[in-house]
């Protein structure tokens, strides 16, 4: 590249983003990041910036961003209060495995450590939550640095990289040259698959008479859906999938059981304390899916495939780790194992399906009292979506409500915040999400609690007349709080109802379409209007306030005590 | 309860800018208190060794060592115990310089715990001992009565008896230097 020679460190931040295909940031600019602005506005043919209203907006769009194009999401943010708010993104990037590369612009360094206007040390403050960080105080380190950050943020198990970058670094002039990192000495980020363990596991395999897989969103990042499926078909054994992995499998495949975990499918959860042999593929044991340890799967075998050698035996003590990219050991496994079916032991997934769907299943998608329900919502965008569309979700009841009743056909359909429960994830993810796969529908599930931590986002959309569609499933609480409280705490409704604004009128002062649903017979037309608009859309569903999320394995219990009313 | 027993941990390091924090934010994280902490650069340049402390169970030491490696920055870590490794520490006692003209008992302590006078002024005089904690326990509470100006102690320095697994490890990027 020409004109490389004698350029600045704010320039060749943006010249490093060109060279890592980054051609599209989130971010909001501030003082200490200010000559990196400068260059965005030169290079802005090159590299698009996406304003949003709050740090905490970028993050989650890079996350969505991420999460539905596979690529490395970008977020920038000045130092201070900018690269604060940055936080809650990282911490929710590094817990659930998402690719993004985070850039904050610092104080100049002569004054790093002396209280500047606006100084942090958000080094020392992400440090917990970073996969990797990097405080640059040289021009010269900035190609080096960031070529190690897109690196590290998508090799391996992914997980957020932080720069920080000191002002004076971004005006210094020095020559540009930049070469992408291809590898670490202190860092293998692939563990080469032992074979001897992929033939424990095919022994383990070809041997078991009631087998169950679990996988996560390992399959997910590694690419590895066809393998995937290769395998579940051979073995024939039945697949079920924690809230990470779903869409990796489509809905509607015969082998696919459903949901683990706390408001998981009852059928699987059962069943994890009944099979012989677990094959855990690409999840990391969460306690939200495990529930007591103690009393998980203690009558099974367990093969644990993974990438990251932390993961094995640190929830669950597992018979064979095969450690490696799945993308490889899954194929590597289809080889060695006989084509099986299992027709009995399907049959009792069906018969606890069974008894689900008549205890609850059936009221929350065909109810018979007037107040709508959240499973009904989800299922009229099933139908006008075709479900072809990325559901975004929030935290809380409306997530797992969409988790469960989203008929995913493709991957990466699934975009929510898993390990940390971040509410006011989806409304900034989705604006990510839509702008990875723009020809893809996109549709954020946010509750009436969640939709007001990120609300100021529908500025970013509205500006971007970005077509993303937003459903707000209003029961005027908080609703998951709300659920225990009623369960564990005497109903002792403490700080969880909330008195809202008129969403629709919200929605209106920010010049977007939006309409309200009370009734029944309002709904599928309403998601019908919203599904064919061509323009973002806000979509606020009024459900039954005091409803619960079933079936629920109570907070320490075992997976087999999973309670359907 | 699972029973907890001391353990020296080795991570081999680059040498990073804020690594310190990464490793001790992981004992953080799981409310394990370090007992002590040494690093220097270690037989190859520009890696650096940190010797950790700490008392914590089996399964518990595993999984933390694998935290550890987890890091970019960090080559690889071990764990020992006091059986397979050779350790010392190494304390400095400062006492005013008439008790040692004085006592005759502080002269037969230094002799007999074969510490070393560092160095000797007409106001203190310093003393080093490097050996085993009882060791330099032991001359603490000897020396104590006389009164210490001041006492510290460093953290543990250890070798494994047996050959590190990493040696291969450094002797590749010994030889990357090389080519």
């Amino acid at each position: 590249m020409k004109n490389n020679k004698n350029i600045s460190g704010a320039e060749a931040v943006i010249k490093s983003l060109i060279k890592e295909n980054a051609d599209l940031v989130f971010g909001y600019p501030g003082g200490a990041i200010m000559p990196v602005y400068d260059e965005l506005f030169k290079f802005q043919d090159k590299v698009h910036h996406v304003l949003t209203r709050h740090e905490q907006g970028a993050v989650h769009a890079a996350q969505g961003y991420a999460r539905s194009s596979g690529r490395v999401g970008v977020a920038i943010a000045t130092s201070g209060p900018g690269a604060t708010n940055l936080v809650t993104g990282i911490a929710d990037a590094q817990i659930d495995s998402t690719p993004i590369v985070c850039i904050t612009g610092q104080v100049s360094a002569h004054l790093l450590g002396s209280d500047a206007f606006q100084e942090t040390d958000i080094i020392g403050i992400s440090m917990p939550v970073t996969k990797w960080s990097y405080q640059i105080t040289k021009a010269s380190e900035v190609p080096v640095a960031i070529a190690k950050a897109f690196y590290i943020a998508k090799s391996g198990r992914p997980g957020p990289v932080l720069i920080d970058i000191t002002k004076n670094a971004q005006f210094e002039m020095f020559d540009f040259n930049y070469k992408k990192c291809i590898g670490i000495r202190s860092y293998s980020p692939i563990p080469k698959i032992d074979k001897n363990k992929i033939l424990d596991a095919a022994k383990l395999i070809n041997a078991a008479k009631k087998p169950l897989i679990v996988s996560g969103q390992g399959v997910i990042l590694a690419n590895a859906e066809k393998e995937f499926k290769s395998f579940v078909e051979k073995s024939g054994i039945p697949a079920a999938w924690t809230i990470l992995g779903a869409s990796a499998l489509p809905t509607s495949h015969e082998l696919n059981v459903g949901m683990v975990g706390m408001h998981g499918n009852y059928g699987p959860n059962i069943l994890t304390n009944q099979c012989d042999l677990l094959i855990a593929i690409g999840m990391r044991f969460d306690d939200r899916v495990t529930g007591d340890t103690n009393s998980y799967a203690k009558q099974a075998k367990i093969i644990h495939l993974e990438i990251d050698p932390a993961e094995i035996d640190k929830n669950i003590i597992v018979d064979v780790p095969v450690l490696g990219d799945c993308k490889e050991s899954l194929s590597m496994l289809s080889k060695n194992i006989k084509t099986k079916s299992y027709k009995n032991w399907l049959k009792t997934f069906d018969d606890l399906m069974k008894k689900e769907f008549n205890k609850v299943i059936k009221n929350d998608l065909a109810p018979k009292k007037k107040g709508l329900t959240m499973g009904e919502s989800i299922i009229a965008i099933n139908k006008f979506t075709k479900g072809k569309a990325i559901i975004v979700s929030d935290v809380g009841q409306h997530q797992m409500v969409a988790c469960r009743y989203a008929n995913f056909i493709e991957s990466r359909s699934n975009i929510t915040s898993g390990g940390l429960g971040t509410m006011g994830f989806a409304l900034p993810a989705a604006i990510g999400a839509k702008m990875g796969a723009p020809k893809r529908e996109v549709v954020a599930v946010i509750g009436d609690g969640g939709f007001q931590m990120t609300i100021q986002e529908l500025g970013t959309i509205f500006q971007l007349q970005l077509p993303v569609k937003i459903v707000i499933l209003n029961n005027d609480f908080l609703g998951m709080v709300r659920q225990w409280q009623e369960m564990f705490f005497d109903k002792r409704y403490a700080s969880t109802e909330m008195v809202n604004p008129d969403f629709v009128s919200i929605a209106k002062a920010y010049f977007l379409d939006s309409e309200k649903v009370e009734n029944r017979s309002d709904l599928e037309p309403a998601v019908k209007r919203m599904v064919e608009s061509k323009k973002p859309y806000v979509l606020e569903i009024c459900v039954e306030k005091e409803a619960n999320v079933f079936p629920m394995i109570p907070s320490g219990a075992s997976v087999s005590d999973i309670r359907l009313e | 309860m699972e029973k907890k027993t001391l353990f020296t941990v080795s991570i081999y390091t680059e040498n990073n800018v804020g690594l310190l924090n990464r490793i001790s934010a992981i004992f953080l994280k799981r409310h394990i208190n370090i007992e002590s902490f040494t690093t220097s650069e270690c037989e190859i340049k520009n890696v650096f060794r940190f010797i950790i402390l700490v008392e914590m169970t089996h399964s518990g030491i595993g999984k933390i060592i694998k935290q550890i490696e987890k890091q970019v920055d960090v080559i690889k870590a071990f764990y020992h115990t006091d059986e397979e490794t050779i350790f010392q520490e190494t304390a400095l006692y400062k006492v005013k310089s008439s008790s040692l003209f004085e006592e005759r008992e502080i002269q037969k302590s230094i002799k007999k715990s074969n510490a070393r006078i560092i160095t000797v002024n007409p106001d203190f005089f310093v003393i080093e001992k490097t050996g085993f904690r009882h060791e330099t326990d032991k001359l603490y509470n000897d020396l104590a009565p006389y009164g210490l100006l001041q006492f510290t102690r460093s953290g543990r320095i250890a070798v494994t008896k047996s050959k590190m697994g990493i040696s291969e490890i450094l002797n590749t990027f010994k030889n990357q230097k090389k080519k």
